[in-house]
Formats: structure tokens, C-alpha cells, sequence
């Protein structure tokens, strides 16, 4: 088992500590739907280049956090910085103030997300999702975009699909069309909810060793949720468990895995590994 | 039977006055497209707006929607045709004084704004069925409003609303014969009319118009069929437009005639039938 | 210029209208608001009303015969039946209303607008029907074979009333469309609401308040209709 090359220099879980800002920083983060709250004074942090894997029953928040990150879901407390920079509201005064629509819009740009549902656009092939928001978004040349269209597809190995339909291709290629159309952003940070879980078990692999790749050849930081706890022990710097909307526990996975402190954090796992 | 025996002399008659039958016809197309056309712009602009999370949106399209949907089409006539030239009236100097006083354009107007607001339903109905994966990866790429409703989320609701689209401009073309009662409009049905006079035959000219009318329909839906597949195709649903009409024995040609005039559209038919199950996080 | 069925299709040429006078008097007049209201509203009872609720009766009763006619009946008879339908359906209700007008000069005007307005829906409402009869799942249908139901029976018992329910807000949203569609039966002359509401105006040149009133009754009862039926369908689609 390879272990993670550690891009920012600093021990993984070590974060917290170290002087470099983090990339992406939650304080007192609570986020209700109505009445129901599913996070409450939630805090934590990633340095950059770190691959932080969430794990957690059902229910427990976990997407919740990757869609707040993403800001596709609205911020109801606390705050979320990116970089050291407030990503939807700002303290001013002991107030909460909301940032200005431009100033998230540029640090969305640093964000990436692949979903569960892939979510490609069936209006066009698969070399236009991939270098449509290059081109539209970071103003990047028509020539360039499709270079780099091109060597991604190559990365996800399907050089050959370039001009399908999305609905022409198995769940599997979809969704390694949608990690390429994500990279093609250049992002620094990549969200990752689920990728895996609605695909058959059989191409399961093709995807998680295209991830594996991107984590061993870049310096993205990552936000992971998966059941794949293979795959989470191999690519990820940190393991966070979360029950109740709160961190129960959170190490280096090695150590999550084989000897968690926390009652529930076993449980857990027994549950999903089955054993 | 009287209709029979009179059928040569009416022959005669409708030969003799095809030429402003035909003149009448295409003040009917005219009335159709033009119509049409303000009616598509006026569906998108406030279906857009409907559909937009801004309430200082939102609520002004909504309120004209109601409005020009909840009047009827020949209030809505009357009203631009006897009630707006009294603002000029009023105040001679204001400009495009002569606009007011085409009754051509306020049908035009009338229709456009009518229809408008039915389709307006329809594509904002449309836009909140386009799942909400689209609207969220979207996010994710962190493009503009304006670029993802162009680019990712129209296309998509385009399929959606055109068979809703065009059941409404069938109905426009409908709703268009009522134009022939006002003055200096003489569509098709205004000069089907004067056809009354020299023929004293009951009901036939009236006939005519129905057999007109119906294939200018058909036509229409045809049009609006054809507009619908190459929609599907595009969204890699269904087969091209090149395969549908190929002559191939595996042609996909729809049961029966090869058209389909199921008018299931329930849109047109007041407010809040919406198709849609909307499926929210739509922003 | 145009030959008039009537004296109510009979629109008065806006440029003909005595500048002079219009300017003098007021935009709006209430007092005349006030009194020209009641013989519209009346007209609004008698006839728009009476017109719509009788031809919605009558198209959702016919429009089910439509849908069954055209699953039972052999092919080539079923395909008359639908064409016929499509027929009525695709063609403008104003040049029905001259037909049947002229084809029945012995009728009475109100009738033969109850009847065009019910037979032209009637074609509508029976796609309503179809898309609802469709709905009831197969194994309804093997069920009352397997039960040895009569054909009679099965219609009557377990298919239409399952594919009524979803059908009622199809049917309401025909009945608001087919209100706001009744002006139309002014050019057979028959007096109903706008038609009334110009006879008001025409005569002392004030058409502001009166095709205004007529366009707020159209609002006030077709708006909160509409929204009720709005519900209802809400309901009907969580009941599922
Ligand atoms: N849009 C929403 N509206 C209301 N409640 C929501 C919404 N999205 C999530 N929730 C609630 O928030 C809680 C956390 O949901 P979330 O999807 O983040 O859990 P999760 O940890 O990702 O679970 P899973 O492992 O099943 O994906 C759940 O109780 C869920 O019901
Ligand atoms: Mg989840």
C-alpha cells in the first residue's frame, strides 16, 4: 500500500497547528434545513495538498459539507474560509456579513466537485463538457482547452470518446468524463461525494485508480466521502468521523482503521466493513 | 340535400373570389407567425423571470402572467383597440401615434401577449424539471446566470417546453380568427365571411375555413414535431431528424399517420397546470 | 366594410370616434362605472356563466364517450372517431360558431354556443380521459379477467373511476379556459358579457370602464379558480 506522498510538507493530521493558512477552514459551521440541524459548531480545517476523507453513518452530514464548500447550499452560521478568504460571510463588528457575489464567484473558481450522479450535460459531447467552462469561465483559448481536453481524456482513458454523447457511455465513463471535466478547471480544491456508489462493482476500480492517480501526481486538495474504505485508507492524509453533526474522531487512517479510540468510530466501521 | 345540388355554382363562387380568399389566408399566416413570434419572446422573457429566485423578479412576472392569461383574448383586444388610442387622443404630440391605430399590429399584440403568458408557464414549468444535478454541476464550474441558462439549462427545458409550445400556437392560429371582426383586419375568416353574400349557401363557406384552418394546424404540428425530435436528438434522445423522415423500413414513424396531435397539454388551460415536478435547488 | 352577422359583431371603427368628445370628457368615469356595472354583471351570470358551466358539463360527459368510443370501438372506426375529434379539435371555435350557426339558422343563438363550446372541449377533455384510462395499471385490468368481470363491469367498476381522479384538474383547467373563450360567441350574436359591456359604451363613447369591468370579472373569477384547482392537484398528486 502506497502511503500518501505528503504534498505540503507537513504531516498529515498536523494541520491544525502548523503556520501556513489552511485552504479550507470551518469555524462554529452550523447549517440547518428548517428546524432540523445537521451541523452545529463544527470546526475543522485542511492544509493544502491534504486528502481528508469523511466518514460517518447515513444522515450524518457529510455531503452537507462538500455542498457548503461548493456553496451549494446556503451557510445558516459561522463561517467557511478558503485560502484564509471568507467564502460566503465575512465577521465584521461580531457580525455576520455576507461577502460580495463577485468575491465567491472567484473563489468557487479554485473549487471542483464530481457527484454522484455525474451530472454531465447530455446537450453536448464529451469534449464540450470538458472545455466549456475552461474556455467561459477562466477565459482560457479554444486551443488550449481542447489540449487539455484532450490529455485528460487520455489521463482517464478514454481518448477515443472525445466526440460522444454522454448518453452513449457506461456509468463508469461518465463519471471519469466528469473528474477530467472537474480537472480541466484546474482546481485546487476537488470535492469528492460518493463517486463510486452509483456504479456497477465492476468498474468501481477503473475509477478509484484514476482518483489514486490524480492524488499521486498532483497536489490537490481533496475532500473525500466514500464507503470505499480501501480506497480512503490508500489516498488519504486524514480521516474524520462524524456522528450527530459533530467530529467524533479524526487521525491518520491507518490509525483510524486498525485502532480508533472511539466507541462509536468502531461500530462504525465494523458495520461497513462487516466484520 | 340542398348542398349538393348547389355544389357547382358554389365551385364558381369560391374559384371567383380565391383571390381574396387567398389575400385573407395569408393576413392569417401573417397574424400566426407574427404572433407566434411575440408570444415566444414574451414566454421566454417572463417565464424566465418567473423562474427566477429574486422575489423583485419574480412577482412582477408573476403578476403579468395572471393578468394577461386571466383576461380574456377578446377583452384584451377591445381594450387595444378602443381604450389605448384614447391615451393619444388625449395627448396628440406623443409619438408612434399612427402604431395605436394599426389594427393588424394590436392583433398581433393581443395574440402575443395572450399566448405569451400561457407559453410563459410552460418554459418557466419547464426549466424547474431540468434536474437539479444540471443546475448544481453549473455551480460547480462557477458559470454566470446568463451562460448556464444558454449554454446548459435552456437547451435542456427547450425539448420539455416545445410540445407545450406548440399546442399553444396552434391555439394562437385558433384564437387568431376572432381578428376578423376588427375593422381593416381582413384575415380569413373575414373574407370567408363576405364569400356569404353572393353564394346564399348555408354553412359551406363556413366549411372551407374549417378544412383551411385545420391543415394550416396540422402543419404546425408537423413543424413543431419535427422541432421537438431534432431537440430529443441533441439531448441523445431519440433518433436524428435525417433518420425519422429516411425511407428505411426501420424508420421510427409514430403509430398511425405519422403524426401525433395527442393535444395532452394541459398548461394551456389555466393556471398552475404545470407538468413539472419541480425538484428544487434551483437557483 | 365587414358584412356583420349581427349587430353584436359589429365593432365601431376607433378612428371614426369623435376626438373632440373624447378629449373633453374624463378617461374614467365612475358614475357611469357604476352604472353600466350591473348589466354586465348580470350578462356575466346569465350568459358567460351559464354557457360555460352547462359546456363543461356536457364536454366532460362527451368527452369520456370520445375516449371510450375510440378504445373500444374496431380500428378503422376508432381511427374516424379520432380524426373527427383532432378535426374539431385543431380549427378555430369562431369559424365552428359560424358553421353551426348557419347550418341551423332554427336554433336558438345561446344553444348552439352551449353546444360548439361542449362538443369543441369535449375533444380536449376526451385526451384528458385517454391519458387517465392509460394510467390505470395492467394489472387492474387482468385482475378483472381473471375475475371473469364483464367488459361493461370493468369500465364501469375499476377503470373509470380510477382514471377520473387524476382527471378532474385537466378538467377544471378546460372549464377556466372554455370562460375565458366565451366572448368569442359574439359573433353569433348572442349577448354575453363583452358583448353587453360594448352595447353599454358604444353608444355614449365611453369603453374604458366598461371592457375594464369585464376584464376584472374575467380575473376575479378565473384567477382564484384557477388556484383552487392548483391545490386540488397538489393534493391529488401527494394522495398517490
Ligand atoms: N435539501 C435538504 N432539505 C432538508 N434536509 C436535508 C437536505 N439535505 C440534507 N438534509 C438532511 O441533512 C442531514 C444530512 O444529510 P447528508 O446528505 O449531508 O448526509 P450524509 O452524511 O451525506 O448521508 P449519506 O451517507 O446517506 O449520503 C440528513 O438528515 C438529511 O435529511
Ligand atoms: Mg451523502
Amino acid at each position: 500500500m502506497p502511503t500518501p506522498t505528503d504534498a505540503a510538507g507537513s504531516e498529515p493530521g498536523a494541520a491544525a497547528s502548523s503556520a501556513p493558512t489552511p485552504v479550507i477552514e470551518f469555524v462554529d459551521v452550523e447549517k440547518s434545513f428548517g428546524n432540523n440541524v445537521v451541523l452545529k459548531d463544527l470546526n475543522f480545517q485542511v492544509a493544502r495538498g491534504e486528502r481528508v476523507t469523511l466518514i460517518g453513518p447515513s444522515g450524518s452530514g457529510k455531503t452537507t459539507i462538500l455542498r457548503l464548500v461548493m456553496t451549494l447550499e446556503e451557510l445558516t452560521g459561522g463561517y467557511i474560509y478558503i485560502d484564509g478568504q471568507p467564502l460566503t460571510h465575512h465577521k465584521r463588528d461580531g457580525k455576520r456579513v455576507p461577502v460580495s457575489k463577485k468575491e465567491q464567484k472567484r473563489l468557487r473558481t479554485r473549487i471542483g466537485m464530481v457527484f454522484q450522479q455525474f451530472n454531465l450535460f447530455p446537450n453536448m459531447t464529451v469534449l464540450e463538457n470538458i472545455i466549456e467552462a475552461p474556455i467561459h469561465v477562466l477565459g482560457r483559448s479554444k486551443k488550449d482547452a481542447i489540449a487539455k481536453a484532450h490529455s485528460l481524456l487520455e489521463q482517464v482513458g478514454l481518448p477515443e470518446k472525445a466526440d460522444s454523447h454522454p448518453s452513449s457511455l457506461s456509468g463508469g465513463q461518465q463519471q471519469r468524463v466528469a473528474i477530467a471535466r472537474a480537472l480541466a478547471m484546474d482546481p485546487e480544491i476537488l470535492l469528492l461525494d460518493e463517486v463510486t456508489s452509483a456504479l456497477d462493482p465492476e468498474v468501481v476500480d477503473d475509477v478509484l485508480n484514476i482518483l489514486r492517480e490524480v492524488a499521486d501526481t498532483t497536489n490537490v486538495t481533496m475532500l473525500i466521502v466514500t464507503h470505499e474504505m480501501g480506497f480512503a485508507r490508500d489516498v488519504s492524509h486524514k480521516v474524520m468521523m462524524f456522528d450527530g453533526g459533530h467530529v467524533v474522531e479524526e487521525g491518520p487512517p491507518d490509525k483510524i482503521f486498525t485502532n480508533p479510540e472511539q466507541e462509536r468510530t468502531r461500530k462504525f466501521l465494523s458495520a461497513v466493513l462487516g466484520h | 340535400m340542398e348542398f349538393f345540388e348547389d355544389w357547382p355554382q358554389y365551385f364558381e363562387v369560391v374559384i371567383n373570389w380565391s383571390d381574396r380568399l387567398m389575400a385573407g389566408l395569408w393576413t392569417t399566416i401573417q397574424l400566426t407567425l407574427f404572433g407566434g413570434l411575440l408570444a415566444f419572446v414574451v414566454a421566454v422573457t417572463l417565464g424566465l423571470l418567473a423562474g427566477s429566485p429574486h422575489r423583485w423578479m419574480r412577482i412582477p412576472a408573476r403578476i403579468l402572467i395572471e393578468f394577461f392569461r386571466g383576461i380574456s383574448l377578446v377583452v384584451l383586444l377591445f381594450w387595444l383597440m378602443f381604450v389605448l388610442p384614447q391615451i393619444w387622443m388625449r395627448n396628440p404630440d406623443l409619438p408612434f401615434r399612427d402604431l395605436v391605430y394599426n389594427t393588424f399590429l394590436l392583433g398581433v399584440i393581443a395574440l402575443g401577449v395572450n399566448y405569451g403568458a400561457y407559453g410563459a408557464e410552460a418554459v418557466r414549468a419547464s426549466l424547474t424539471t431540468v434536474p437539479s444535478g444540471q443546475w448544481e454541476a453549473t455551480t460547480a464550474l462557477s458559470m454566470s446566470w446568463p451562460h448556464k441558462m444558454r449554454r446548459i439549462i435552456f437547451p435542456q427545458a427547450w425539448a420539455l417546453m416545445l410540445p407545450s409550445l406548440a399546442n399553444l400556437w396552434v391555439h394562437l392560429l385558433k384564437g387568431s380568427a376572432i381578428a376578423y371582426i376588427m375593422p381593416f383586419v381582413s384575415d380569413f375568416t373575414a373574407e370567408l365571411n363576405q364569400l356569404r353574400r353572393p353564394t346564399d349557401i348555408w354553412f359551406s363557406h363556413a366549411f372551407i375555413g374549417l378544412i383551411v384552418y385545420f391543415l394550416l394546424a396540422l402543419i404546425l404540428t408537423i413543424f413543431m414535431q419535427a422541432l421537438e425530435a431534432r431537440a430529443k436528438h441533441k439531448l441523445g434522445r431519440g433518433p436524428s431528424l435525417k433518420e425519422i423522415l429516411s425511407p428505411a423500413p426501420k424508420a421510427v414513424v409514430p403509430e398511425g399517420s405519422g403524426v401525433k396531435i395527442a393535444d395532452s397539454e394541459q398548461e394551456a388551460a389555466g393556471a398552475g397546470s404545470a407538468p413539472a415536478k419541480p425538484e428544487g435547488g434551483v437557483r | 366594410m365587414i358584412l356583420n352577422l349581427t349587430q353584436a359583431a359589429e365593432i365601431d371603427d376607433p378612428s371614426m370616434v369623435d376626438e373632440e368628445e373624447v378629449r373633453r370628457s374624463p378617461f374614467w368615469d365612475w358614475d357611469f362605472a357604476f352604472d353600466a356595472f350591473p348589466d354586465i354583471f348580470m350578462a356575466f351570470l346569465e350568459v358567460t356563466l351559464l354557457v360555460t358551466v352547462i359546456g363543461s358539463l356536457l364536454a366532460a360527459v362527451l368527452g369520456l364517450v370520445i375516449a371510450i368510443l375510440i378504445m373500444v370501438l374496431p380500428k378503422p372506426l376508432a381511427w374516424l372517431v379520432r380524426w373527427v375529434a383532432n378535426f374539431i379539435r385543431m380549427t378555430p371555435i369562431v369559424v365552428q360558431l359560424i358553421f353551426v350557426f348557419w347550418a341551423f339558422v332554427w336554433m336558438d343563438a345561446l344553444t348552439i354556443g352551449i353546444i360548439v363550446f361542449g362538443v369543441h372541449y369535449a375533444t380536449y377533455m376526451s385526451e384528458v380521459y385517454r391519458a387517465g384510462i392509460e394510467s390505470v395499471p395492467r394489472g387492474q385490468w387482468e385482475a378483472t379477467t381473471a375475475l371473469s368481470m364483464s367488459a361493461g363491469r370493468t369500465w364501469r367498476k375499476v377503470v373509470i373511476p380510477q382514471a377520473l381522479r387524476s382527471t378532474v384538474p385537466s378538467l377544471g383547467n378546460y372549464a377556466i379556459s372554455m370562460f375565458k373563450d366565451t366572448p368569442f360567441l359574439l359573433v353569433i350574436g348572442v349577448a354575453e358579457m363583452v358583448t353587453v359591456a360594448g352595447e353599454r359604451g358604444a353608444p355614449v363613447f365611453r369603453t374604458t370602464e366598461v371592457y375594464t369591468i369585464a376584464g376584472l370579472l374575467f380575473l376575479a373569477a378565473s384567477y382564484p379558480t384557477a388556484v383552487l384547482i392548483n391545490r386540488l392537484e397538489k393534493r391529488l398528486a401527494y394522495a398517490h
